[in-house]
């Protein structure tokens, strides 16, 4: 992926900004088309007559639109992130590190969930067959009907917070770190097992020193999916029983206020938010795999 | 390895056998039923003898070599390596093993992967060096131990390889086709080195190849063995003398002995 950006640096930035152009092209039509009818309705009952430019400019300025236009949202989120101190509750940047936080804290859990369970389940038969079912059934149930009960549940016990948020980004993200590690741990071939064997290497020298190193690829690609995950469990934590901080729940009260600008602006700071997370993994992964003659 | 300096072959060494293999016999069960991969095969292998196993694929060959390392138990007979079960020989760093490709870890310089088995096996940092600095000395890699193993071209990956296997002073070598995957010319260089390294450190080795002209070439015994069962059909002592410069490969003497392997790897399949 980072190669792909790193091409797409060199020679393919015309392709790519001509893309943005029709998006942006096709969302200012769509904002105006959606908006007009409550700008046709304010007229008529006005007893005004709208011209077409006088209608297009009015469906791109109003302060609830259906469809809010590029430019809106564009300025919801400078202010959101510029126009307020960053410890106010209409900044972006505070609400931004309250989800960031729990997101850390749950793609921590969950790589290491994921990186215990993966271990258990390669040198264990018993937790090879016992575990993964398990760990496949528990990404089938809808995490919307997960997470309220997670919150709710740790709240009567008087844990509220990051903590319940970040288990449910945790949730989330153990899985695809569990499915790499496996894969990943399980790369040495015959002869490579054979080699530690004919050194009698023990299950755990050959782990440190064969299995681990062998599974970095594996793990990156996996902690890529994992963060981003961890972001959206977050968010999903976030828009339950009332929260009051966080991306998510800035989208909800947006939602409760018809404040559509608030919501896309949200929206584009938790995109923005992961579209970070993964390249500075992508960064690590990079740096790591160069370093350790597995790039590829 | 022997501190003395004085050449050692087997010409001259003592016969005490170092492998030795009993009626062994391996069977492999498979789903289309069972597998003979060796049947009763008796051998009997003296300190710092070359021995080569030669033969079509499924004779056996491998499976062989990979008994006498405890990476596959028999199903009968006896096998004794150092006068030891094999799997209690290889705890007691009986041999060094040597696998068609390098596998040299890509994250370890060409020192570090030398210094892999000696850390698993605990030795210290200063001995470690030590030692790394002296295999790669004898398969001539001085002055490449930072570099990194794809730095490197084939044949070079493979020295490497065999300076890993000789580092913790294991008395056999075993080879399991080490030069099959690289190119005639570099094969050649190679061979000629694994004598000369044969005859300054007296190792016993067993080498397992597809190739008479190799076979011939390096062994003081080779083995010529056919498959289903997989069993040895002959073996030839070589005539030739301890010093093989390579254009002895012309010589009579030697013709006349791939001959002889020839031969009896025609034997083995007029069976089938």
């Amino acid at each position: 992926m980072i190669e792909a950006w790193r091409r797409a640096g060199r020679g393919n930035l015309v392709p790519i900004l001509t893309v943005l152009l029709i998006i942006i092209g096709i969302w200012y039509l769509g904002a105006i088309r959606m908006n007009a009818q409550w700008e046709r309705d304010q007229a008529a009952r006005a007893g005004i007559e709208l011209s077409l430019p006088e209608l297009v400019s009015r469906t791109l300025s109003q302060d609830r639109p259906v469809l809010p236009a590029p430019h809106q949202v564009a300025e919801g989120l400078w202010q959101g992130v510029a126009g307020q101190a960053v410890t106010s509750r209409r900044s972006l940047v505070w609400h931004g590190w309250v989800t960031l936080s729990a997101t850390l804290a749950g793609f921590a859990i969950g790589t290491a969930a994921g990186i215990v369970l993966a271990i258990g389940i390669v040198h264990s038969r018993a937790m090879d067959q016992s575990v993964m079912p398990w760990a496949v059934a528990s990404q089938t149930v809808p995490i919307l009907a997960i997470a309220p009960m997670v919150i709710v549940v740790l709240a009567s016990i008087g844990v509220t917070g990051l903590l319940p948020k970040a288990i449910i980004a945790a949730w989330l993200s153990f899985f695809p770190v569990l499915v790499g590690m496996v894969k990943g741990l399980r790369t040495p071939d015959g002869m490579q097992l054979d080699q530690m064997r004919s050194w009698s290497a023990g299950g755990g020298r050959t782990f440190w020193h064969l299995r681990l190193p062998s599974s970095l690829p594996y793990l990156f690609a996996s902690l890529k999916v994992a963060i981003a995950a961890a972001l959206v469990g977050t968010i999903v934590g976030e828009l339950p029983a009332g929260a009051t901080a966080g991306l998510g729940a800035r989208l909800l009260s947006g939602s409760y206020y018809g404040q559509t600008v608030q919501i896309w602006s949200a929206l584009f700071a938790a995109a923005i938010l992961a579209a970070t997370l993964v390249a500075i993994v992508g960064l690590l992964e990079r740096a790591t795999l160069k370093r350790m003659g597995l790039a590829r | 390895m022997d501190a003395s300096p004085l050449p050692r072959n087997a010409a001259i060494a003592p016969a005490a056998p170092v492998i030795e293999a009993r009626g062994v016999s391996l069977t492999f069960q498979t789903a289309d039923g069972p597998v003979h991969a060796l049947k009763d095969v008796d051998l009997s292998i003296g300190r710092g003898e070359f021995v080569s196993f030669i033969g079509p694929s499924g004779c056996g060959k491998t499976t062989f070599l990979r008994s006498i390392a405890a990476l596959e138990t028999p199903t009968g007979g006896t096998l004794s390596v150092n006068g030891m079960e094999p799997d209690a020989a290889r705890r007691a760093r009986a041999y060094g093993y040597v696998f068609q490709a390098p596998g040299l870890y890509p994250w370890r310089t060409i020192a570090g992967n030398i210094s892999l088995p000696l850390e698993i096996m605990g030795f210290s940092r200063a001995e470690r060096a030590e030692r790394i600095a002296r295999v790669l000395d004898l398969v001539e890699l001085s002055g490449f131990g930072a570099k990194f193993p794809w730095q490197l071209s084939g044949g070079m990956q493979q020295r490497a390889s065999i300076a890993r296997a000789l580092a913790f002073d294991a008395d056999i070598l075993l080879m399991d086709e080490p030069f099959g995957a690289l190119d005639e010319i570099v094969r050649d260089r190679l061979n000629e080195a694994l004598l000369e390294l044969w005859r300054k450190t007296g190792k016993t080795i067993g080498f397992v190849t597809h190739s008479i002209p190799e076979a011939v070439y390096l062994s003081t015994r080779i083995v010529v063995m056919s498959p289903r069962p997989g069993r040895i059909t002959r073996v030839i002592e070589s005539t030739l003398p301890a010093e093989r410069p390579l254009d002895i490969r012309d010589t009579p003497e030697f013709i006349a002995l791939a001959h002889e392997v020839r031969e009896g790897l025609r034997e083995g399949h007029a069976h089938d």
